[in-house]
């Protein structure tokens, strides 16, 4: 029984490291070669020794595909490729193929730098790692071998993110990746066409939450900060450098645009320049606004945003700042906090979440008084304000994926295991299909009963057509052929010419049956009663009536003889070939109901 | 038969050749067209190859074939079928079939049998197509003929089996625009008995292809157009096909399942998997609102536009589609939307300080929660918030039919259209902005979502800010707060853009008389009033205190308590603003002050009749004029053309009808004073000098009557032929002059004869009013004109001089309805002295924004001219995107100038200006025999120009030398 069986690695039942093995038909694929963020130990990559323990990976794996450029999603990727030792190819988009690499450059250079950690991967394996990549189209079907194939969906989320269909024969599996069905300012909802693949894999971050619009959202953020502007004070946008950051870039340049506002914008450096031009160049990848408009003016050419400049903190007015990074743990974001908490005019925005410890989630906790190292206590004095902005979808947006795509069943990861077993229900509850949650290192199997394409040679379906008179799209019809199988591959051809194939010459096969009637007539009198009655009865049929007495339809050829021994009872001889049974043995039940008397 | 056609063929086509060569002799205009059968015949014999064939084929179809000639170059065509082999030739003949057979004045039921002959005969699917595609147009031309049209409908039944998707999709067509249900009627004897179309339809609702299943669900639709009643089962069907993997399949079904459910509304289905049901206008709303969120653009911009037009869906259907029944964590959220309700309605501003605030509190039942197939659940705020602004614009649109049938619907959707002045697309922005005006009877604003929409109006789009300014005009506020808050708005909004000044004037006029009580408790704050302290009188040019000023006066109409609080110097401002602005300051019943204004204002209805009468009495006066003598003629003339061009100005609504007259009685005047000339009088080569003054008449009045004709919308025809009438004088005043001036002949005749075919072309256009021209000019001119024709130009000339002396004064009946078109160029505002820069040869944008009034189809008449300081002059056509419509009547011209010049050494000033094209081929009455698509060329009828109809804009602009 040919079957599907998908092992999570990372993200099963758990949010980072997202590793996913899927055999199918055959073929193992692994999706995405994520890290976890907390952890810094062996437990940071997803176990590769589950994959094989003596042989090489690549002999194991057909490829490894990439679906964003997050770290959770591609973090592992050096270390996989380079230092555990794989060879194979490795897809992904455009987009992601450009950015992936800044993004691991950077987590090296903390991990590595900053914390001084040994046996981690080097720029150059960075480096090497990257020229296995494939990159791949929106929409283009990639041959991965003779029957592997992968296509690429647009799936919002990021820059670059895309949804992948697997294919091997009618097999397919797909798997989302991060997804958002809301477009936001910079990049489009997922979409998916009607594929129905045999497995949906889609991540279940929101399994739980239905959003409120995001319109709401947006409002509040730029009422607040142009509020706080207007009033003459500052306003701190701790960010990570890619993604969300340009989300509200976008959003605030706009804004100053529609509103004419010279309140400068400025972006703390680093690698968010290099990512920008990514931005610029990507401009397919966006939404219809940019998509449209780039022609004029390339959104992400920021007019009103400035590159931060450290001395910048200290000018006097109103500014607007991104910092770097998110939580308000180190770096720049927090050097410029320090600097404005004391000022009540000033606001700080948290866009996304903060996890426990950092300044971030302190103050969002209501903290007032934070103790800083060596021993000072800050005094927090400006607002603080927290907005979420996060490009998942939630619940109702991932069941409008499913509908979408009418997999035959799904399966959940990138979610907590309390929160997808909800949507575990509501999925098969509301789409009648089955759907699977498992934890990682633990394999699902999914039989499959997989179509086998058979050829039929053209004459033979045109003569089967013609037969049937209206055209019926989803009923099945009868067909009479004869199949062959040969060298694995299966035609469906025409009885002659299958026995012209096979060298065989055709065998009659023929029926004959005897029915009594009771007529004291003579025979040719009786043949040609029964002449009329068939005449009579069979109005689509040709029926003649022949000089030697015999009567035939079709091919049904009917005589009549005296009985040997009774006179009054005449024998009709029918005789039809095995290709007439239907009618043959329909005439003989007809005969056998005798003949309508005659009008004498 | 063929060979008789061709006979006849033939002998029209020689008769026509010697016609031609008569004309030459006679210079006869009227013409009879070569007969088109003949030559196509000679060219589709001597085509050697099914290509040439084509060729031809081709060029025929360029020109259009009279109605006389169709039956006859059918027959050749059909001829040429039967003979043909190559299937592209045959496909282009049935094609020419079905064009020929709609030629007006055709009856094409003489080919319906041929057609129907040879597509029994066709083999090529693509040919069928095209044939059944010609059945359809001849179908479609004989809608009485019950026989033709059964006929039609069984042969496409039976080709409906035929295996290219081409031919079922002609067939359903064909089935959907000519199919009847009435079963009862005729049973023709020929045995063909009227089948179920709908039927028959119906079952290709499952064809295997897409194309043949949109096909049947389009030819449905048609049966619906067609006012054939759709039965309900069709229901099912169509549902069914809303899942279709094909989006033009999707698209199709949506509207089918529309259009059953506006027959259909009240008619209870049941809802699968329980045992309730509901009402079927419901359902398919549900159902409709589903497809919102399909996966394709096209289908979800069909869905949001139908919701719209759904009235009669229950009230608790229609508020679910904006409620997305928000949660967290499996607790139940409150939206935003409800988050500030209360808070609005705790009496609390929005703190939104605390993280968490947003919390989510309740606990949700998992078993309760429905989280797709909840149809209507939150459909809006999807297509609120989709990828394509397409979408977005249909939803508000939607939201805007609703809200305008249900005010408590109008209630709930006001959230999510204020939301949407946020959009990043200004075209949505804008229509939302619309949207809300449209809706704005029915709701009152909160002072959230005041606050909100005020905070557009420091848009940088100036339609964004003046569509909000029209919104605040009709929106209701519930508090002072509200009111004070708009204010103070609009004034941060005056002056950051100072040239929305009249906007903002108008919007607080109604503002005010719309809010009087909410007004009243403010004007103490807002004039800056002190109970014992005398305050700064404010500056009266203050174009923000003229906006209080304007709002203050307003609610004080209706509130008569308010002028107490008016310190002395307000008074004083009243009386000067209600002067200088008397649009926006309404007369007020001060105590105290004489009733100056209430007067005028009680009886303004019987005011318009003295200036009507004015106007008619003094137009009679002119009328009446042949009598006097030239000298009194002419002071009575001048005295009335001022007196209108007064008029005008002081009555607008009357200014239209005054300016009109008066340009008419200035070419009068013109054309009188050029023949008391004296230099009839002296002999021919004495008066070179002065003839300036005629010719200059002569020119100015063909201006003129430019003018007349082309810049006032509602010329009736009886007014053109004046207008032309007085054209034709005008021409001839410009011959004479110029026979006199001129030595030789030669010259003289090119222009008596071009003279005389303008007279014949007046003669022939406006042959229906020449009865009303009696004892006119041209009413002489055409007596004469055996006459003339015969005679040398000379005395051509003479005749015309007399005539010219003894023609009467021609009435000029007014029209109904008459404006002048009229156009102000806001920007650029030509006070600036910065000059433009820019480096010489490269250009320079320059942004022009114009009112038109009265302009019609401003999109091809309205030009922009640059005149530069070397009197060279550009002219620039503007975009057709370039004009909006803000009202009936009005346009505004938003576009961007190109400048460009060689480097110069001072900056200097170029004039802008606008002008109106005019095409005099536009107003000519068409004849039947233009029509062909041939206006003889020899006559001279069309005259391009264009008239500048805006006082011209100096720009300052400075080209600078190109640094190397």
């Amino acid at each position: 029984m040919p079957e599907i069986r998908v092992t999570p690695l990372g993200a099963g039942q758990d949010v980072g490291r997202s590793c996913i093995l899927v055999s199918i038909a055959g073929k193992n694929v692994m999706l995405d070669c994520g890290m976890h963020m907390g952890y810094n130990d062996d437990r940071r990559f997803p176990d590769f020794s589950y994959i094989t323990q003596s042989g090489r990976l690549t002999d194991f794996l057909d490829c490894v595909i990439i679906s964003h450029f997050h770290l959770d999603h591609c973090g592992a990727l050096p270390y996989f490729s380079e230092m555990v030792g794989y060879d194979g190819p490795i897809y992904m988009t455009h987009p992601t193929q450009a950015i992936c690499p800044i993004l691991l450059e950077d987590y090296r250079k903390i991990a590595v730098d900053k914390k001084g950690e040994a046996n981690f991967f080097t720029s150059q394996m960075i480096k090497d790692c990257m020229k296995k990549v494939v990159a791949v189209h929106l929409h283009q079907t990639v041959q991965v071998d003779d029957e592997l194939e992968i296509k690429a969906y647009y799936a919002g989320h990021v820059l670059g993110a895309a949804m992948f269909q697997i294919k091997v024969g009618s097999e397919s599996v797909v798997y989302t990746g991060d997804y958002n069905m809301t477009p936001d300012r910079h990049l489009g909802a997922a979409w998916i066409d009607k594929c129905r693949p045999n497995l949906l894999i889609t991540e279940s971050t929101y399994a739980t939450t239905i959003r409120d619009s995001k319109r709401c959202r947006e409002r509040d953020f730029l009422k607040k900060v142009h509020e706080t502007v207007e009033r003459g004070g500052k306003v701190l946008i701790p960010v990570f450098a890619l993604g969300r950051a340009q989300e509200l870039c976008i959003l605030l340049e706009t804004f100053w645009e529609r509103m004419n506002l010279k309140v400068p914008i400025y972006f703390s450096t680093g690698l968010t320049e290099k990512a920008n031009h990514y931005y610029k160049l990507f401009i397919t990848w966006t939404n219809q606004k940019i998509r449209k408009t780039f022609v004029q003016r390339n959104m992400f050419e920021f007019k009103h945003i400035k590159a931060f400049d450290r001395a910048f903190a200290d000018n006097p007015g109103p500014m607007v700042v991104f910092a770097t990074p998110g939580m308000l743990h180190a770096g720049q974001s927090l050097q410029i906090f320090r600097k404005w908490a004391g000022n009540e005019k000033n606001m700080v925005i948290m866009p996304g979440y903060c996890v426990q410890g950092t300044v971030g989630h302190k103050i969002l906790s209501g903290q007032r008084k934070l103790e800083m190292e060596g021993r000072q206590v800050l005094e927090v004095k400006m607002q603080v304000e927290y907005m979420s902005f996060s490009a998942h979808a939630d619940a109702k947006g991932i069941m409008q994926l499913v509908g979408q795509a009418e997999p035959e069943s799904v399966l959940l990861v990138h979610g907590e295991a309390k929160k997808m077993e909800f949507l575990r229900q509501k999925i098969e509850q509301e789409f009648r299909v089955s759907c699977y949650m498992p934890a990682n290192g633990e394999t699902v199997t999914l039989p499959t009963s997989p179509s086998i394409p058979v050829g039929i040679s053209l004459g033979l379906l045109k003569r089967e057509m013609a037969q049937g008179l209206l055209p019926e799209a989803k009923k099945p019809r009868l067909l009479h052929g004869t199949l062959i199988m040969k060298d694995s591959s299966f035609r469906l051809v025409s009885s002659e010419q299958a026995l012209k194939e096979l060298g065989l010459t055709e065998h009659q096969l023929r029926f004959t049956c005897r029915v009594h009637l009771q007529d004291t007539r003579k025979e040719q009198e009786t043949a040609l009663r029964v002449y009329s009655h068939l005449k009579n009865t069979l109005k689509d049929h040709c029926v003649q009536h022949l000089p030697d007495g015999s009567v035939t339809v079709e091919s049904i050829l009917i005589q009549a003889a005296a009985h040997s021994e009774d006179p009054g009872t005449k024998v009709l001889l029918v005789s039809w070939t095995y290709q007439d049974e239907e009618l043959g043995s329909f005439l003989t039940a007809l005969l056998k109901n005798g003949l309508p008397q005659a009008p004498s | 038969m063929a060979a008789h056609l061709k006979k006849r063929v033939y002998e029209e086509f020689t008769k026509v050749v010697q016609q031609q060569q008569e004309e030459i002799t006679t210079k006869k205009l009227r013409l009879t067209k070569p007969s088109k059968s003949a030559a196509l015949h000679i060219d589709l014999c001597k085509a050697t190859s099914p290509a040439d064939a084509l060729q031809y084929l081709l060029q025929f179809a360029r020109k259009p074939v009279e109605a006389e000639s169709v039956e006859g170059v059918v027959r050749i065509l059909l001829e040429h079928y039967y003979k043909e082999n190559d299937p592209s030739v045959r496909l282009k003949i049935a094609s020419l079939l079905g064009l020929l057979s709609k030629t007006a004045g055709f009856s094409p039921d003489c080919i319906m049998d041929d057609a129907i002959n040879i597509l029994q005969n066709e083999k090529s699917h693509q040919v069928l197509a095209q044939l059944l595609d010609t059945l359809l147009a001849i179908g479609s031309k004989l809608p009485e003929n019950q026989a033709i049209q059964l006929r039609l409908v069984d042969v496409a039944c039976k080709h409906l089996t035929d295996t290219s998707h081409g031919v079922r999709n002609k067939c359903l067509q064909l089935l959907g625009n000519l199919g009847s249900l009435e079963k009862s009627v005729t049973k023709d004897a020929e045995g063909l008995t009227a089948r179920d179309v709908q039927k028959i339809i119906g079952d290709y609702f499952s064809d295997q292809d897409p194309r043949v299943r949109t096909a049947a669900i389009k030819a449905m639709l048609q049966l619906h157009e067609r006012g054939l009643k759709l039965h309900q089962t069709i229901y099912n069907q169509a549902c069914k096909l809303l899942s279709d993997d094909y989006e033009q399949v999707r698209s199709a079904a949506v509207q089918l399942i529309w259009v059953v459910s506006q027959l259909y509304p009240e008619s209870i289905v049941p809802i699968p998997s329980s045992n309730e049901e509901i009402r079927l206008v419901d359902d398919a709303f549900g159902k409709i609102c589903h497809m919102v969120s399909d996966g394709s653009w096209v289908v979800r911009v069909q869905a949001a536009k139908l919701l719209g037009s759904m009235e009669q869906v229950s009230s608790h259907f229609l508020e679910q589609t904006l409620d997305k029944k928000l949660m967290s964590d499996l607790r139940r959220k409150r939206t935003a939307h409800e988050r500030a309700k209360e808070l609005y309605s705790s009496g609390e501003f929005s703190s939104g300080r605390k993280w968490g605030d947003d919390a989510p509190k309740e606990e949700i039942d998992t078993g309760a929660v429905n989280l797709i197939e909840s149809g209507a659940c939150g459909a809006f705020v999807h297509g609120l918030e989709d990828e394509m602004y397409e979408v977005r614009i249909a939803a508000v649109e939607a939201l805007c039919m609703l809200a305008q049938s249900s005010p408590s619907f109008a209630e709930k959707c006001l959230d999510f259209l204020v939301d949407m002045f946020n959009d990043e697309i200004e075209e949505v922005r804008l229509q939302s902005i619309h949207t809300m005006r449209k809706i704005s009877n029915n709701i009152t604003l909160r002072e959230d979502q005041l606050d909100t929409v005020l905070a557009v109006l420091e848009d940088s789009s100036r339609d964004i800010r003046e569509a909000l300014h029209e919104l605040l005009c009709c929106t209701n506020v519930s508090t002072k707060e509200g009111i004070h808050l708009a204010l103070v708005e609009l004034l941060k909004n005056l002056a950051k853009y100072p040239t929305d000044r009249d906007s903002i004037w108008k919007c607080l006029k109604f503002l005010g008389s719309r809010h009087p009580t909410l007004v009243l408790p403010l004007v103490p704050e807002l004039l800056s009033t002190h109970p014992f302290f005398d305050t700064a009188e404010p500056d009266m040019d203050d174009p923000a205190y003229i906006a209080v000023l304007v709002l203050i006066f307003n609610a004080a109409k209706t509130c008569p308590t308010m002028p107490a609080l008016f310190s002395d110097h307000t008074f004083r401002h009243y009386a000067y603003l209600r002067d200088s602005l008397s649009h926006l300051v309404p007369a007020l019943r001060l105590p105290g002050r004489k009733l100056v204004s209430s007067t005028v204002s009680s009886n303004i209805a019987p005011h318009e009749d003295p200036s009507q009468q004015f106007l008619q009495q003094s137009l009679d006066r002119v009328y009446s004029l042949q009598h006097l003598d030239p000298q009194g003629a002419q002071e009575l003339l001048e005295l009335t053309i001022r007196d209108l061009q007064r008029l005008g100005e002081l009555q607008s609504e009357l200014a239209g009808v005054a300016d009109f007259s008066a340009t008419y009685l200035q070419c009068q005047l013109l054309l009188i004073k050029a023949l008391q000339e004296k230099l009839w009088n002296v002999a021919a080569p004495l008066y070179l000098k002065q003839s300036d003054l005629a010719s200059a008449a002569a020119k100015q009045i063909m201006e003129e009557t430019y003018k007349m004709e082309f810049m006032y919308s509602g010329v009736e025809n009886k007014q053109v032929v004046i207008i032309h009438h007085m054209r034709l004088q005008a021409k001839a005043l410009q011959l004479i002059v110029t026979a006199r001036t001129t030595r030789g002949v030669d010259p003289l005749f090119g222009m008596c004869e071009k003279f005389l075919q303008e007279v014949d072309f007046f003669q022939r256009c406006f042959i229906a009013d020449l009865s009303h021209l009696q004892d006119s000019f041209v009413d002489k001119l055409l007596d004469l004109m055996p006459r003339l024709m015969a005679s040398k130009p000379a005395e051509v000339v003479k005749i015309l001089q007399t005539m010219l002396r003894q023609s009467t004064f021609l009435h000029l009946p007014l029209p109904e309805q008459i404006h002048k078109a009229s156009a102000t160029i806001i920007e650029p505002a030509g006070e600036s002295d910065n000059p433009l820069r820019f480096t010489s040869g490269l250009v320079v944008a320059l942004d022009v924004d114009a009112t038109l009034e009265h302009v019609q189809d401003p999109q091809s008449t309205v030009k922009v001219q640059v005149l530069y300081p070397d009197g060279q002059a550009q002219m620039i056509h503007p975009k057709p995107a370039d004009f909006r419509n803000p009202g009936p009547g009005r346009h505004r011209l938003i576009t961007q100038v190109y400048l460009s010049h060689t480097a110069w050494t001072e900056p200097c000033q170029v004039e802008v200006r606008l002008l109106l094209a005019y095409n005099s081929n536009a107003r000519i009455p068409k004849f039947p025999w233009i029509e062909g698509g041939e206006v003889s060329p020899q006559v001279e009828t069309s005259i391009e120009g264009t008239i500048p109809f805006s006082k011209p804009v100096k720009v300052y602009i400075m080209p600078k030398p190109a640094r190397r």
